[in-house]
């Protein structure tokens, strides 16, 4: 089976559902660039971390869509477009310019169906990159899934690896409902075996990583590669953990958990949002309420600080959780120590 | 009128400055050392200082991701921002902002910003301050919101521009028009391909100007500044300029014709005709400048040597200043 990156695995996915349906389109910032340009060279970028290669060639200017830089525009465009019978992919670069646009996605993208009683259907999909680690700053940085988590009419896709990610995006692209998308710019580069072949990956539907007795690791996005780390490191203790990677936040897989948590009775959290209203809590609360009986001891969050992300790596590197937090997080929950 | 000696000197050691500034931060990052996006303002010097040296330090300004041409030409400590680009803790920022959000609040450098379009908004806002401070019949302070042609194409920009005209606020919106927003030509992105008339639009006197031509900018800037200040309200220059580089460090700037830069560097260089320009009309001599530019590599070199021997932050810095008492 081919290795492919997440970036590619994602085109791929974008090719094929193009291919497949006419009333696909793309659109964004840059999602081809050069238009306008004195090169004359159109596709000078194919998206600025070049997830939307070879699109524009392939498919047109008609149906891949270099926008202004109008977030609002292009959110509620790509949102009328679905309403009208299209089923639009939206690209916002980065997370954080959901700032911009946020109106569009949850006034009125995530209320349609509900507000017009079931009659209205958006098929939207609103792609963008998250995530620190990069130096790129407060304003670049952000793992903002639990804000669009905690607003009822949306999906969101957190995938931490390539094969996921293009099975996740092909049913983005065929469900009805209005899709957010998140990649974790970190993950772009990071190969695994991808199907050639379109398949989808189910919303609402976890995978279990890693099977193991002793604890429950419930993670995210480029928390799932760190998580693995942490678990290579115990293993060698004798300590091994169920680690599960819930792979969309709305619809969340709560039986998975919970049945884990019934199996291990402790359950470690990895979330690279913020701590407070996140969807770490969230699962802390489901653990809980409706996990109670099967805990035997404290859940266990690791996140970031309440804090925005810094620019000096030297703070930056602190933020991010990483495979020692969370390898410190499990023993802990063990009761062996930090 | 034109600008006293000093006042030349001034302007072109800070075009020169910031020139080198990015210069040498071009060389740098390809080290490695330097962390982050960094956008680079060479060629654009004239718009930040022709618009910036009639402002004081009462005068505010809000900048955008390629603001280091903006903060030198209102002042900043070439030294903090050095350091801030490092992510050091002697940073203006304390390393927490770094490249794309350098601010100095005693300059009247209220922020650089990583939106496109989140600075005019802030603008429109120090300008009412500013119209509230001025006393009847004086001269008051203004605010400059700077932007490209891709900011002129968000509706906060919109509204910001709308909301000013309404208030009569003393704001000043400045778009350098570089030809791209990131890797999409303006011809391209901004429809009418005229922000001026857009900005006029609104209701607001707004000049196109030749952007490499220091005392063009300058002089627009005067009339902007002039009527602002004694209560005429918002005004917009729309000013014709070219990067010398990518829309970051490491773009390979594929949209661009082979020889644009090479061609632009010839001919669009603010710094050959301010010199040519101060030649021309015997105001300053070659001499003169040619001693500014050694000092100014000296003050450059000796902020690289200083940034880089600066400490990081300490971890504890993670969770400070998040708010003020909580």
């Amino acid at each position: 089976m081919p290795q492919l990156s997440m970036r590619d695995a994602i085109n791929q996915a974008l090719h094929q559902e193009m291919e497949r349906d006419p009333r696909v389109i793309v659109l964004g910032e840059d999602v081809s660039g050069g238009a306008g340009g004195s090169s004359g060279e159109r596709e000078a970028s194919g998206g600025i971390f070049g997830v939307t290669k070879g699109l524009l060639p392939r498919f047109g200017a008609e149906r891949v869509i270099d926008t202004p830089i109008s977030e609002s525009a292009i959110v509620g465009a790509a949102a009328g477009a679905a309403l009208a019978g299209l089923r639009p992919v939206a690209e916002l670069m980065f997370a954080d310019f959901v700032g911009v646009c946020m109106d569009q996605i949850y006034n009125q993208v995530a209320k349609f169906r509900y507000m017009f009683g079931g009659k209205s259907r958006c098929p939207v999909v609103i792609r963008m990159a998250m995530g620190a680690g990069m130096g790129m700053g407060a304003q670049h940085s952000q793992s903002i899934y639990a804000l669009l988590t905690a607003v009822p009419g949306l999906k969101i896709v957190v995938p931490s690896n390539a094969r996921d990610a293009k099975g996740l995006l092909i049913q983005a692209i065929r469900d009805d409902d209005p899709v957010v998308f998140f990649e974790h710019k970190a993950l772009y580069p990071r190969k695994c075996e991808v199907p050639e072949a379109p398949y989808t990956v189910r919303f609402g539907e976890a995978s279990l990583v890693r099977e193991g007795r002793d604890v429950t690791v419930v993670a995210f996005a480029r928390m799932v590669p760190f998580a693995e780390k942490a678990l290579d490191a115990l293993a060698k203790e004798g300590i091994s953990c169920d680690l599960i990677d819930p792979r969309t936040t709305s619809p969340l897989d709560e039986d998975t958990i919970l049945e884990s948590l019934e199996g291990t009775g402790r359950l470690v959290i990895v979330d690279e949002s913020p701590p407070r209203c996140s969807v770490a809590a969230d699962i802390a609360a489901l653990a809980a309420g409706r996990g109670y009986g099967s805990l035997k001891a404290p859940v266990i969050q690791v996140t970031p600080p309440h804090t925005p992300v810094p620019f000096s790596p030297a703070l930056e590197r602190a933020y991010v959780p990483g495979p020692q937090r969370i390898e410190a997080a499990i023993r802990q929950v063990l009761g062996r120590g930090a | 009128m034109p600008l006293e000696k000093s006042r030349l000197l001034a302007a072109y050691r800070r075009m020169k400055t910031i020139r080198e500034f990015e210069e040498r931060l071009h060389v740098e990052i390809a080290t490695g050392e330097i962390p982050g996006f960094t956008h680079l303002y060479a060629g654009q010097e004239a718009v930040a200082v022709g618009v910036c040296t009639d402002l004081t330090d009462q005068d505010y300004i809000v900048s955008t991701h390629r603001g280091h041409g903006h903060c030198i030409a209102k002042g900043c400590d070439i030294d903090g921002m050095m350091k801030e680009i490092y992510g050091r803790r002697a940073g203006l920022c304390k390393g927490k902002g770094g490249s794309m959000h350098i601010a100095d609040f005693d300059k009247g450098m209220l922020g650089a910003n990583a939106i496109v379009g989140g600075g005019p908004p802030l603008a429109v806002g120090a300008a009412i301050a500013c119209k509230l401070r001025r006393g009847a019949g004086a001269q008051g302070h203004v605010s400059v919101a700077f932007g490209g042609d891709g900011s002129c194409n968000q509706g906060t920009v919109f509204e910001a521009m709308n909301l000013a005209v309404v208030l009569a606020a003393p704001a000043i919106f400045v778009f350098e028009n570089n030809g791209y927003s990131e890797h999409t030509g303006a011809s391209y992105a901004v429809g009418s391909n005229d922000i001026t008339a857009r900005a006029a639009a609104f209701g607001m006197s707004a000049e196109r100007v030749d952007g490499s031509d220091f005392f063009a900018v300058h002089a627009a800037m005067r009339r902007a500044l002039e009527r602002a200040r004694a209560g005429g309200g918002p005004g917009a220059i729309e000013a014709m300029t070219t990067r010398f580089y990518g829309h970051f460090e490491g773009d390979p700037q594929r949209y661009r014709a082979k020889d644009e830069v090479a061609r632009h560097r010839a001919t669009m260089d603010c710094l050959v005709r301010f010199r040519a320009s101060v030649a021309q009309d015997g105001s300053l001599s070659g001499e003169e400048l040619d001693a500014i530019d050694r000092e100014v590599l000296e003050e450059i070199d000796a902020a690289v040597t200083a940034a880089r021997a600066a400490p990081l932050p300490p971890e504890s810095d993670l969770t400070t200043d998040v708010y003020i008492s909580y």
